[in-house]
């Protein structure tokens, strides 16, 4: 164990260096920072006198170290646009995404472990090949669009005309095939509650939860589909093990067979496939925030890519290749833990 | 010697591929669907009424008009104009042309990285194996479009925004190629290590052919199905995160439109009612990537059930 442990977090270490390398080559190679610091009049002794100031002359290695030095230490610069320590500005943003994320994460969990249990013990029920077949469509829909078509139903509303309105039938289906709309759409709302530091939250106000709906929906709808098929999939290869026969003959009721015995197998492979998928979800969340407005690090990512605010935008990455890292090792961990059959050291097959 | 040629043609209509093709209605259906929709992405110059990359025939007083069927719409726009007074129908013609070039593109850059990397990896083994296999692991870890992104997100600061919208398309290309080649990789290394262990290698081994054309001669041949497979659906998710890209404003320019900033440009006009310029383009891209991807099933499940699961 202590073998497997020690591989996996030097790997992390690694993946970590690697990434710390391509984030100074991206500050090193966009911009001169001499340009965004100083005005046209100052002259070119002066300038050199900063260079030197700022050790910019120094060899390429020498100048990693020092980068590499203060990131650790939690200094990644100042960011251009809104001159402050940029993890500051990151931090500010986090909370806004860690939200959207933990929505996203509540609705999927409520809907796909039902959904895709139900359709892996009745794999031929019409109910289940309605859910596979919405699934693939799902998969198909890009979730900034799935996002366009959520608020144009049910931000802006929909009016449905098309049926004669002086037949009672018409008036209903019309009515029916009508949204009202005005769920926001536009960033987090005012009521916002403080918790701690930077954490202002919108979980304890209607205010707050109203105008998490869409951006949450949204940002569920791209994991859902994937999380339904999984389940699935897990769910009727365990259903065709042996202990579960074994537990049919014994004359367990159905439920407690598939929801004590079955369940408990399933969800193993999920939860990791699950925990490496949340921090896939970071990728999406630029979209969903950037149709949402919301002002999370996502759309803070987009607006420093947009004002080349470079020192922002490698922080950004650094602080983001750390959560991939954490994720992925906490998940490779807890895999190794609850599964003794993993190859704990690692060695080839 | 014609009979060369009429045996190939029986031997294809006697096989599996086109007897469970000729029985499965969702798969000629998508297959059609999607030849209709390149075929008029290919001769989208000839079939759009209008020119959206020419500004002459462009008028400003024609923009937001409503599809056909709504109020205030205008004939000669079918699918309404968007709000630079383009002909809405000649922009998707154009623009399907555009994402279907970036998927096709991408597919073959990261099919070529995929191969190469792939047969390495499975053929070579030992060191080549491990830091491949590693790059390709870290970067799906990260997710394919979080390294587009990323790598978009870099090119476009330092080309600047004029120099990227020009070579645009060429730049999609290479940036989703990159991000995407370890699922290639990894279907070809996978299958690699099955062949090398059969004995028609170890015969070309025997008769001293070199590494190179063992690989690519003897064992490429013999892994293409899977790739085959994925290479179909790596075309939509190819599409997919073209129009993620272009969403974000890190791909196509709008003078260039691809389905992405086309739905892109019509999001920004959503509020004010004006929703066929983001849907419409919307509901062709969904079309589009649909069918590829019930192709994709349907191939998986014909050339090699145990592919992968789910």
């Amino acid at each position: 164990m202590l073998a497997f442990l020690v591989q996996r977090i030097s790997q992390a270490l690694l993946v970590m260096f690697v990434i710390s390398v391509i984030a100074f080559a991206i500050q090193d190679g966009l911009g001169d920072p001499l340009q965004q610091m100083v005005g046209m009049s100052v002259s070119q002794q002066e300038r050199d006198a900063i260079r030197e100031d700022l050790g910019l002359n120094d060899p390429l290695p020498v100048q990693y170290l020092r980068f590499a030095g203060n990131a650790i230490q939690g200094d990644l610069g100042d960011s251009y646009f809104y001159s402050k320590p940029t993890l500051d500005v990151i931090l500010e943003h986090l909370p806004a995404t860690l939200e959207l994320v933990i929505g996203a994460s509540l609705i999927i969990i409520v809907f796909s472990v039902p959904i895709g249990v139900y359709s892996a013990i009745r794999p031929q029920a019409w109910l289940s090949k309605f859910f596979m077949g919405v699934s693939t469509v799902g998969i198909s829909i890009p979730v900034f669009l799935t996002a366009i078509v959520l608020i144009q139903l049910f931000s802006i509303g929909v009016t449905v005309d098309w049926f004669p309105s002086d037949t009672g039938w018409g008036q209903w289906l019309n009515g029916a095939l009508s949204t009202d709309g005005g769920l926001p759409s536009y960033g987090r709302g005012e009521e916002l509650t403080h918790l701690f530091g930077t954490w202002e939250s919108g979980f304890f106000s209607s205010g707050g939860l109203m105008h998490l709906i869409l951006p949450a929906v949204s940002l569920a709808s791209i994991m859902l589909p994937l999380f339904i098929r999984l389940i699935r999939a897990e769910m009727m290869e365990v259903l065709q093990s042996d202990y579960i026969r074994y537990a049919r003959a014994k004359g367990l009721s159905a439920g407690r067979i598939n929801f004590l015995h079955a369940l408990k197998n399933t969800m193993l492979p999920v939860i990791t496939v699950g925990g490496v998928q949340i921090g896939i979800m970071v990728a999406y969340t630029i979209l969903t925030e950037t149709v949402f407005q919301w002002p999370g690090v996502g759309l803070m990512f987009l607006e420093a890519i947009t004002r080349s605010d470079i020192p922002l935008i490698v922080a950004y990455l650094m602080v983001v290749g750390l959560i991939f890292v954490i994720t992925n090792t906490v998940v490779d961990l807890v895999y190794g833990l609850v599964n003794p059959t993993v190859k704990l050291t690692g060695k080839k097959a | 010697m014609t009979t060369a040629t009429v045996s190939r043609w029986d031997r294809f209509r006697e096989s599996f591929f086109w007897y469970s093709f000729k029985r499965d209605k969702v798969a000629i259906l998508s297959s059609l669907v999607l030849l209709l929709m390149v075929l008029a992405a290919i001769f989208a110059p000839w079939l759009a009424p209008t020119d959206p990359y020419d500004l002459a025939q462009i008028n400003i007083m024609d923009s937001e008009l409503p599809p056909v069927g709504l109020d205030g719409a205008d004939a000669a726009f079918p699918l309404g104009t968007d709000a630079q007074g383009r002909d809405l129908l000649s922009t998707i013609l154009y623009g399907t042309r555009v994402s279907l070039l970036i998927g096709f593109g991408a597919v073959l850059l990261q099919g070529a990285l995929g191969i190469l990397f792939g047969l390495l990896a499975g053929y070579l083994g030992g060191k080549v194996d491990a830091v491949l296999m590693r790059i390709a692991d870290v970067q799906l870890s990260f997710s394919t479009l979080m390294v587009a992104i990323i790598v978009g997100a870099v090119f476009k600061a330092s080309f600047g925004n004029l120099m990227f919208g020009e070579i645009a398309i060429y730049m999609l290309i290479f940036i989703i190629g990159v991000a995407e080649w370890p699922q290639i990789a990894r279907t070809v290394r996978a299958s690699v290590l099955a062949e090398k262990k059969k004995e028609y290698v170890d015969a070309a081994k025997v008769m001293g052919f070199g590494t190179g054309r063992i690989m690519f001669r003897h064992i490429l041949p013999n892994t293409l199905s899977p790739i085959f497979v994925i290479a179909t659906v790596q075309i939509a998710n190819a599409i997919i995160s073209e129009a993620a890209l272009s969403f974000l404003g890190l791909g196509m320019p709008e003078t260039q439109p691809s389905l992405g900033s086309l739905i892109k440009s019509g999001f920004d006009y959503i509020q004010s009612g004006s929703w066929w310029i983001t849907l419409i383009p919307g509901l062709v891209l969904v079309v589009l990537v649909l069918v590829i991807n019930l192709l994709g099933d349907w191939l998986r499940d014909v050339m090699n059930p145990r592919l992968y699961k789910g």
